[in-house]
């Protein structure tokens, strides 16, 4: 392992050694002090991204081009890292509550995030796949924490079931494309299509399973099945990373696999995608009306908001606007991120001690109750609904405006009009806050009104000066066009 | 000139400070609430009023310019925060920031619960409002145009009637419905012209593009006027809103569907508007007549106001799409009317909900012989929102007609003079409404006992009142000065119309 090597993967080898450590320090740890392993888990992150900026400027690759650490991988690692510093804040009081509290908790969560900081640097198929993985089994048992609740374990197994048969498309989408190419690195791959030396049959078979088995951790329509059950099944503090944290690490190796190893088949992917976009802006969208859990709505919120992203994904395949289009997709997965985080901590504030059912009726006279609380929470609504003066508004514009760029003026009016449908659910959350009268007042943990509160300003800032993040969301993609 | 204490910026955002300040007076101090929104928007109105000092007449084109980057990234986004206004937009601004004022005062006693939030949403429409009407960059002007239905939303959802959850969201989706194919427009713009800013884009539209975006933009506009048949949201909407909200909402939000149509439709579209202008002329003059037809029968005197807009909003669509002089100067004095005399009609029906509990026509009766001042007032008004000579709703309607009259004749954009006179059948049938609703309320013997109690006018309801009057008179003796202050912004579009007509041709 040379120098260049061990920085390419210095931010997940930080975390993955602090997540080993903290599993043997965590036995010394009492049980009913597990706060402290979340505090240690949270500097471990932290850490990370200290790491991760003080390596800004760099552009590395290391283990013979399988690895790259650059703005893009930087941008999204960032991403992750701030959702699970955010996730480790709210979770012991959510834990400790339902007497699930356990230190494995944390130290699976940092082995998550590291799959999902892997997914944006590899530069390889095989590591895409071991990303995946490393992303996807802590990931599964996090889903059955809340055991023996039966909705718990449920969860886990749709979710762990439905995993492994999506893994099973990748490699096989990744075999037939080493079949193809004779090569799993991206650069390489891409090298043999441009040469000529490519079977572009079985390439686009391989190319069509591996956006099958990506399309499962984004939850894209329709391998979408399995979100609604496993979010609503989740231990909610789960659900709020899965929604966010996984999401962004699919989305990350879908930009890179697609923009660096099959660029020269954009013009057979990018249609596919875009329907696929169409399917799931619309199905997430129609389907959230009739949801009357609030962990469901959102959890098909979650879906259609995938829908938006793949807009961007297919803008950035029409090859005059690529870059800008692309760096609307980070832009937008950024937003999302904190409109969505925001809005689940406030689900969890909301949430019954036995968390069985969690009805939108629950939400009632939180206006009068809670007023901050409430506030941030028609915030976040408004801000999934695309409304401005919010960071939604602005990343709805941005990918609106880069499928227009593009020529894909019919895939946005989709994106329009399902935006209108989804205002009627979101705003149906904001009406029973505001509207209905409800019962007593709610007890909010520091740590989440702090959550809350950050979210909801970073809504509104994000909201009104987006243009220094949309300058880095911009720079982050240089890399990947640069070496495309 | 510093953008942040530039007169555009403090008129618009003001009322902003006046939140901050409202956030940390306590919720149990209700007048001093409303004693602080109250002055907020008396202190924005006064801005405005420098604003108007500043503004020079004579000059047709965009005044008190503030230009400052906003969103600049490379060469792929130029958002500016652009402001400006010429003299539409500022007696647009005017009539805002007049009726605020008006509308908070009035609601001292009608709102009685969660003053704090309502004071709040109240002064941030406000700055959605004025936002509208002078930005000048189609970013900004979208972000404020979808940012006014927030709190209009929750003035109609919380402190509404019954229903007022339904009317509410249907208000909501109705024009975000609309908006969102104006999103699309203003996104293409902003690709194919390559800028977003109102000014830079002027005579740049490709005319073959022109009419697709001239539908796209109108969708937005013609369900906020609202324009028959796009206008089933409003009688709802204004039943269930707290009385200060449907002034403003009847007053305001409505005139940011025909400001629109002024702005956007018939400036950076000319070509289209030309060849809009019949379809839309028919649409006007079917609301004209719609809108009074359906405002004779209705039992609920809210209502009734609320339907007689349909009917007057069809005016000043008929006086834009003249594409004349006469037809637009009409129609934006008209928009200013139609927010004094329909905005004193609301007031007048909330001061006798408040006595009564009750907006039924059936109800009252004899009204004039138990509150004589509040009869006369309600009569000036009626007759002013009738079009009455001497009254404001005359001149305004009269040159609305002349413009269309013109339009009909030989290069007119209509082609006939058919849509005039049906129109003028609408006037005889305002008369026709309005008197039989004054008759019905205020004539007569008081037949209904719970109405022989009932105490005149207050003096705050007087004082909410006169203002009003004071403009309906000015305007319907005196309307010189308004006319001077649009003439050369509106003589400036015209004559880009003109070109635009003598290119089609």
């Amino acid at each position: 392992m040379t120098t260049s090597d061990f920085n390419a993967i210095l931010p997940v080898l930080v975390l993955t050694s602090w997540a080993c450590v903290l599993l043997l320090v965590d036995l010394w740890i009492p049980k009913d002090r597990k706060a402290i392993t979340a505090w240690l888990a949270a500097a471990g992150l932290a850490a990370t991204l200290a790491v991760v900026w003080l390596l800004s400027g760099f552009n590395l690759s290391g283990f013979g081009g399988m690895v790259a650490l650059d703005g893009f991988s930087r941008f999204v690692s960032a991403v992750v890292l701030v959702a699970g510093i955010v996730v480790v804040v709210i979770a012991p009081g959510y834990l400790n509550q339902r007497q699930i509290e356990r230190g494995e908790f944390y130290i699976l969560l940092l082995f998550t995030i590291s799959g999902a900081m892997l997914m944006a640097s590899a530069s390889d198929l095989v590591i895409v796949f071991l990303a995946l993985e490393l992303l996807s089994i802590p990931l599964y048992v996090l889903a059955g924490f809340a055991r023996p609740r039966a909705e718990s374990e449920e969860s886990a197994l749709k979710y762990f079931l439905l995993g492994a048969f999506a893994s099973g498309f990748f490699v096989y989408g990744v075999a037939l494309t080493y079949g193809a190419t004779a090569s799993t690195n991206f650069q390489q791959i891409a090298a043999a299509v441009a040469a000529g030396q490519a079977n572009l049959l079985l390439l686009s078979g391989g190319a069509a399973l591996i956006l099958v088995g990506l399309g499962f951790k984004v939850a894209a329509v329709p391998f979408h099945m399995w979100t609604p059950d496993v979010y609503e099944g989740a231990p909610t503090v789960v659900t709020a990373f899965m929604s966010v944290g996984a999401k962004v690490g699919g989305f990350a190796a879908l930009l890179r696999v697609f923009f660096t190893a099959f660029p020269a088949l954009s013009a057979n992917w990018a249609p596919t995608i875009a329907l696929i976009a169409a399917l799931t802006m619309t199905l997430g969208n129609v389907a959230a009306i009739a949801q009357s859990s609030i962990k469901r709505r959102l959890a098909y919120s979650s879906i259609a908001h995938a829908g938006y992203i793949l807009m961007a994904v297919v803008a950035g395949g029409a090859a005059a606007f690529s870059q800008f289009a692309a760096s609307s997709a980070l832009f937008y997965l950024l937003a999302y991120g904190i409109m969505n985080l925001g809005a689940w901590a406030v689900v969890i504030a909301l949430e019954k001690r036995d968390g069985t059912t969690n009805p939108i009726d629950d939400f009632a006279g939180l206006g009068a109750a809670r007023p901050g609380l409430a506030i941030a929470m028609t915030l976040f609504m408004l801000s999934l609904t695309g409304l401005p003066p919010t960071v939604g508004f602005i990343g709805k514009f941005y990918v609106f405006r880069a499928a227009i760029d593009a020529g894909y003026m019919w895939l946005a009016l989709i994106g329009v009009v399902t935006s209108l449908v989804s205002a009627f659910y979101y705003l149906r959350v904001v009406m029973v806050m505001w509207m209905k009268p409800g019962e007593g007042p709610v007890a909010l943990p520091r740590s989440l009104g702090w959550v809350v509160g950050v979210m909801a300003v970073a809504t509104l800032v994000l909201g009104v000066v987006p243009a220094p993040l949309m300058a880095a969301a911009g720079r982050a993609l240089l890399s990947l066009f640069a070496s495309a | 000139m510093n953008v942040l204490f530039a007169t555009l910026t403090l008129v618009t955002f003001f009322p902003v400070l006046g939140v901050l300040a409202l956030l940390f007076v306590p919720e149990e101090q209700k007048d001093t609430l409303r004693w602080t929104a109250v002055v907020t928007s008396v202190i924005t109105f006064i801005l405005s009023l420098v604003m108007l000092a500043q503004f020079n007449p004579a000059d047709p084109g965009m005044q008190l310019v503030i230009r400052a980057p906003w969103i600049n990234i490379g060469s792929t986004w130029n958002i500016d925060f652009h402001m400006g206004i010429d003299g539409a937009s500022l007696l647009l601004v005017l009539l805002t920031t007049f009726l605020t004022p008006i509308a908070i005062f009035s609601s001292w006693t009608a709102i009685g619960e969660r003053v704090k939030e309502y004071m709040i949403f109240f002064l941030l429409l406000e700055v959605g409002m004025v936002g509208v009407f002078v930005s000048l960059d189609l970013f900004l002007f979208y972000v404020f145009w979808e940012f006014s239905l927030v709190p209009m939303y929750f003035l109609i959802g919380i402190w509404g009637g019954q229903n007022r959850m339904y009317a509410a969201i249907k208000f909501f989706l109705y024009t975000m419905a609309g908006s969102i194919l104006m999103l699309l427009a203003i996104l293409w713009l902003g690709t194919n012209v390559g800028t977003f800013s109102y000014t830079d884009m002027l005579g740049k539209v490709p005319a073959a593009a022109q009419g697709l975006l001239f539908v796209a933009f109108a969708a937005a506009f013609a369900i906020k006027v609202p324009v028959w048949p796009l206008h089933s949201w409003l009688p709802d909407a204004h039943v269930e809103a707290p009385t200060a909200g449907s002034v403003i909402l009847a007053g305001v939000l409505l005139k940011l569907g025909t400001y629109g149509f002024l702005r956007f439709n018939l400036g950076l579209f000319p070509e289209a508007a030309r060849q809009y202008a019949p379809a839309i002329a028919v649409l006007a003059v079917i609301g004209i007549i719609y809108g009074a037809i359906v405002s004779y029968p209705q039992k609920d005197v809210k209502k009734l106001v609320a339907y007689s807009s349909v009917s007057h909003l069809g005016f000043v669509m008929l006086g834009l799409f003249a594409l004349n002089a006469q037809g637009i100067q009409g129609a934006v004095l008209q928009m200013i009317n139609h927010g004094l005399s329909t905005g004193a009609l609301f007031l007048i029906v909330g001061m006798i909900y408040e006595r009564r509990h009750t907006r039924e026509l059936a109800q009252f009766g004899g009204l004039w012989k138990v509150m004589p001042l509040y009869g006369t007032l309600t009569l000036i008004v009626t007759l002013s929102s009738m079009g009455l000579p001497g009254l404001n709703g005359f001149v305004g309607e009269f040159a609305i007609l002349l413009g269309a009259w013109g339009a009909g004749g030989a290069g007119g954009s209509y082609g006939s003079v058919l849509y005039a006179a049906f129109a003028s059948l609408g006037v005889i049938l305002a008369a026709v409404y309005m008197l039989w609703m004054f008759q019905r309320m205020f004539l007569g013997k008081v037949e209904n006992s719970a109405n022989e109690g009932l105490k005149d006018l207050n003096w705050r309801e007087v004082t909410v009142l006169v203002p009003l009057l004071i403009v309906i008179f000015w305007i319907g003796l005196y309307p010189a000065p308004f006319f001077h202050l649009m003439a050369p912004s509106v003589g400036k579009l015209v004559s880009a119309l003109q070109t635009a007509a003598v290119a089609l041709r």
